[in-house]
């Protein structure tokens, strides 16, 4: 009977599927439906979660502070649009997964890096990847396009069939089944043996360490992995909006990132997709009412909720749901939010 | 051509020739803006060594800094030496004022926190500031004695970047002058050292702290004034420039106040440098220096890894 | 029975978005403008002179033309093309609009370019300056300008006047590009050389280094081109270099000293040379009453960037005239080709085979009106259509 086993076997246990879950992604498919009107915005949410996901397995699993991780979105970005624009692979799918892995070649790369320092010095090492990839983006201004970014990219039909329209049909749900899979695969990943050790270098690296856990080698696979996820999201935005220039690598996405985190909360794997639903519509709200100054609402929003901090906040959102629920479900029924995936 | 020959002799802006001008040039250039820079980063940096508090919004102090002195020199007729004290004085209160409301609940906080809290807050003095006074780079109305140049040998001696050179260096050497010698500063270098002992010793620690990070925010107003005329003074000053005050903090150490100065100085050279020999390369030159130093020492420079 | 919260919040949240949806049915009588401008970021200032061109134009003309009421919808791209493009489409299928318009930067009109083509939109370019733009869908219109049309004529310019060596200063973006490929070409052409050329990245804080490469170069003039907003930066620190003491002038196209920022910019600027399309101190009726206006609603001076705006929006009015009110692509952009008219900047016209601006170009001189930095024009070419085009 192997300790390998039996940790295996309780990471397996707590895999299995709530029926909840199902609803989250039966609702998300159904709304490909119902709101046929808004393709646009729900792929933006949809790529946003993807990217956060990405986030959340460094920053939720493994306790890594990247202010940085627009870099391997851009590097996905700006492959796939090199590869339609250039004719080199025009299937899309096929483009996705090569401009994936050049992200993960780049954070395998940099992984080395970002194990070594203090906090401090792992937030400015990833800041400063991100920029120095910004300007070496705008330095190779014949190969990028520069500040103007590529121009003329065109995606050929998803697997042959479908092709992309002016609606954001096609790229609604072509996003929506790459989020899947590659949640389904995370979902997989945390919860094995991997996925705990993880769970605990973020808790304790130390400790961790004493116990045999090759912390630097479980830190560097994650980030790689999470890098590949962040990547593919980079492609999916080229890919949908036919576009890239040099704000795929800017600060303010890897800002707005964290804050999705915040919003949606790390270490469950849902935390990057509910935040990106919040954050976006919060956005859209926010701009319709004040074109200009909805930064302000945003910023406000965010310091409200570090200040206050995210379990009480959710507490009196849900003061009254809570209410309901109790009445109509009996004495223990209540609504819950899991601060991290370890209940 | 020969007429040049000739007059090379007696014309003293000749005797050096051209690429030596224009490495002493670039020097003086480098060293005010890495001055510059070090005024505007010391508070960054000594509030990260005492109270392990990471300020983003750092830059929205220097911002304010160098609106208030805009306002006041441009609007109300006021002389430029006498804007800049009021800048320091504003954003010293703002800076106080904020920390007892505000920064004091994330002292025990983990750095995330930190970091997405001072964000939020740079988010929302952008937007304020671009409310209340446009979008536009401002200027603010100079003396006539510090535009334009004076001749030295040949080098342009820019009267303004002179003067931020000599106003910097008194700070610095002022600042210096106050943790070496003064009680105040040994109960600072304490508290950095060890704040569990020093207050231990009966140093109050939260009145340290309150005390340098008002301190430090004046210095940044102080240095958003100054670098209207350099680096551009906008509402979105603060994420432009927020990336250089970090490099400047982690690439110095947070552990005292030379490391900062010498890596603003570093910073402030290199990127003129830089523009100047290679400007296809511009930014690129400082980052690489940036990750190749903080993989070398992760602890910057001259830091020391903190005692807590 | 634990209910995880993530269904509520997302029931929640799609619902949200549901009451986001677009709500009333489209009304028989109104023609609706998407108005597509960066009100944040790096281009604010362009899209806030454009808006506040608009509104000024709404204000003056009402907001009925041709039995129809104009409706005018802004929306922020924060200087971001993906965003434009996000927009553009959300306008068009969601909004119904009729005509986008605006563009602060090249590649925001680049980005919506192929959605004009495939809904059939006109697009109405105020802002963007780049050559290629109106050949990427047959619905472009442009009201505002291309660089080819100031570079060009201050390269002449400086030929006649005895500029033989010139280094140029531009920003690494297209109209950057086109404006340096411009002028060298008809510089070059009249025996001119070009000393050195540096291309400075579009978000720059310190011209400092670059401007010293400048100076050590010893031409006899600069040649400089950079967006709208940074013209203030430049000139200040040209003149704290010593530039214009070393005897070297500054001479490009008119976005380095645009009214917008050019009181501003102290008495260094003074003697600049300078050709451009517009200039607040034009001497004709029509330009008096409309600074006056500008003025008086917005308490600032109007630059290009405005005048590209209110041009704008009068080529939309006059183009429902002249359709009776049929709002749809085709019959506005036929339309719109070849109409011809009285701007404060003078008089212009859209080219019905380019569909791009044609318009009289000045040449003018930084000198003090009245107290004040103004450009004054003191030489007239007539009629300059993109050499972009005209030359192939």
């Amino acid at each position: 009977m192997s300790v390998k086993g039996d940790v295996g076997h309780f990471a397996r246990q707590h895999a299995s599927w709530h029926w909840s879950e199902v609803a989250f992604w039966c609702l998300a498919l159904g709304c490909g439906f119902l709101f046929p009107s808004r393709y646009l915005i729900m792929t933006d949410i949809t790529r946003l979660a993807l990217f956060a996901l990405s986030l959340d397995l460094i920053l939720g699993y493994a306790g890594i502070v990247s202010l940085g991780h627009a870099a391997f979105f851009g590097i996905g970005a700006y492959g796939a649009g090199l590869l339609a624009l250039h004719g080199i692979i025009t299937e899309p799918v096929l483009a996705l997964l090569a401009a994936g892995l050049a992200a993960t070649v780049a954070g395998f790369a940099t992984s080395f890096l970002v194990i070594r320092g203090v906090d401090l010095t792992r937030l400015m090492v990833t800041l400063g990847i991100a920029l120095l990839l910004e300007a070496l983006a705008e330095r190779y201004s014949n190969i990028t396009g520069g500040t103007d970014g590529l121009q003329g990219i065109e995606i050929a039909p998803v697997l042959g069939l479908f092709a992309f329209d002016i609606f954001g049909k096609t790229g609604f749900f072509y996003a929506l089944a790459t989020l899947f899979v590659l949640f389904l695969v995370a979902r997989r990943v945390v919860h094995s043996p991997f996925g705990l050790s993880l769970r605990a270098i973020r808790n304790n690296p130390l400790r961790a360490g004493a116990i045999g856990v090759p912390v630097n080698r479980r830190l560097i696979a994650v980030y790689t992995l999470a890098s590949f996820y962040a990547g593919i999201a980079g492609a999916l935005f080229t890919q949908t909006t036919a576009l890239a220039s040099l704000d795929v690598f800017s600060f303010e996405r890897s800002a707005d990132l964290m804050l999705v985190l915040v919003i949606g909360g790390t270490g469950y794997l849902y935390g990057g997709l509910i935040g990106a639903v919040v954050f976006r519509l919060l956005q859209e709200v926010f701009s319709t009412i004040t074109p200009q100054y909805w930064q302000f609402w945003i910023g406000l929003v965010l310091v409200v909720i570090v200040l206050v901090g995210r379990a009480r906040l959710h507490r009196w959102v849900l003061f009254v749901p809570n209410l309901i629920i109790r009445r109509f479900g009996g004495g223990r029924a209540v609504v819950a939010v899991p601060e991290t995936d370890a209940s | 051509m020969d007429a040049r020959l000739k007059a090379g002799h007696d014309d003293p802006s000749l005797w050096l020739d051209s690429s030596m001008t224009s490495i002493l040039t670039n020097l003086f250039d480098g060293v005010a803006y890495g001055m510059l820079l070090f005024v505007l980063a010391c508070g960054l940096a000594v509030t990260l060594g005492l109270m392990n508090l990471v300020n983003l919004a750092h830059g929205a102090f220097a911002m304010a800094g160098g609106y208030v002195c805009a306002v006041l020199v441009n609007q109300h007729g006021w002389p430029f030496f006498a804007g800049l004290p009021l800048a320091f004085v504003t954003s010293a209160v703002v800076g106080a004022a904020l920390e007892r409301a505000l920064y004091r609940h994330l002292y025990t906080r983990s750095h995330l926190d930190q970091v997405l809290f001072t964000i939020g807050l740079v988010f929302m003095s952008v937007a304020a500031v671009d409310y209340f006074m446009g979008s536009s780079r401002v200027f603010i109305n100079l003396p006539p004695a510090l535009e334009g140049q004076f001749d030295v040998f040949g080098v342009g001696v820019g009267r303004y970047r002179l003067m931020i050179i000599v106003i910097c260096g008194a700070l610095t050497a002022l600042l210096q002058l106050i943790l070496a010698r003064t009680r105040f500063g040994s109960r600072l270098r304490a508290a950095v050292d060890d704040p569990r002992v020093a207050s231990g010793l009966g140093i109050n620690v939260p009145q340290v702290f309150a005390f340098t990070f008002a301190f430090g925010c004046g210095l940044a107003g102080l240095g958003g004034a100054l670098s209207a005329e350099i680096l551009g003074l906008d509402p979105y000053f603060p994420l432009k420039f927020m990336i250089y005050f970090l490099i400047v903090v982690t690439v110095g150490g947070s552990s005292s106040i030379t490391g900062p100065f010498l890596a603003s100085l570093l910073l402030g050279i290199g990127d003129v440098a830089g523009k100047y020999y290679v400007p296809k390369m511009g930014p690129f030159v400082i980052y690489s220096i940036m990750i190749v130093i903080l993989i070398w020492r992760p602890n910057g420079l001259f830091g020391r890894t903190a005692a807590r | 029975m634990f209910v995880r919260v993530h269904m509520l919040l997302l029931a929640g949240t799609f619902a949200a978005a549901s009451a986001l949806a677009p709500g009333a049915v489209l009304a028989q009588e109104a023609v609706k403008i998407g108005l597509i401008v960066p009100m944040t970021g790096g281009q604010a200032s362009t899209g806030k002179q454009i808006d506040n061109a608009v509104k000024l134009y709404l204000q003056q003309h009402g907001d009925t033309v041709a039995g129809k009421k104009i409706e005018v919808i802004l929306k922020d791209d924060a200087t971001l093309p993906d965003n434009t493009k996000r927009l553009a489409q959300e306008l068009i299928v969601n909004d119904k609009v009729n005509i986008i318009a605006g563009f602060g930067i090249t590649p925001a009109a680049l980005a919506a370019a192929p959605l004009a083509t495939q809904a059939k939109v006109p697009e109405v370019v105020m802002a963007a300056g780049t050559s290629i733009i109106t050949e990427r869908s047959p619905y472009i219109v442009r009201t505002s300008f291309t660089l080819g049309q100031s570079c060009t004529i201050i390269a002449d310019w400086a030929v006649k006047n005895g500029i033989k060596k010139v280094a140029t200063l531009t920003s690494d973006y297209a109209p950057g590009k086109d404006a340096l490929n411009f002028f060298k070409q008809n510089f070059t052409a009249g025996g001119g050389q070009i000393v050195e050329e540096v291309t400075v990245p579009l978000q720059n804080p310190d011209f400092a280094p670059f401007l010293q490469r400048m100076k050590d170069a010893k031409p006899d003039a600069m040649f400089v081109f950079v967006p709208a907003g940074q013209g203030g930066s430049f000139m200040k620190q040209y003149a704290e270099r010593g530039l214009d003491k070393a005897g070297i002038k500054v001479i490009g196209p008119g976005d380095v000293t645009d009214d917008d920022l050019l009181k501003d910019m102290g008495d260094a600027v003074m003697g600049t040379v300078t050709a451009h399309l517009y200039s607040a101190a034009h001497p004709s009726a029509k330009n008096k009453e409309f600074v006056a206006a500008y003025k008086k609603a917005f308490n600032q001076r109007p630059g290009f960037m405005a005048v590209g705006g209110y041009d704008g929006m009068n080529l939309i009015y006059e183009a429902l005239k002249k359709t009776g009110g049929k709002a749809d692509g085709d019959s506005l952009i036929a339309a719109m080709k070849g109409m011809s008219w009285e701007s404060p900047r003078g008089p212009i016209s859209i080219d019905p085979e380019t569909r791009d601006i044609v318009q009289n170009i000045y040449v003018r001189k930084v000198e003090k009106v009245d107290g004040e930095l103004y450009n004054v024009e003191f030489e007239t070419f007539k009629a300059v259509k993109d050499p972009g085009k005209t030359k192939k």
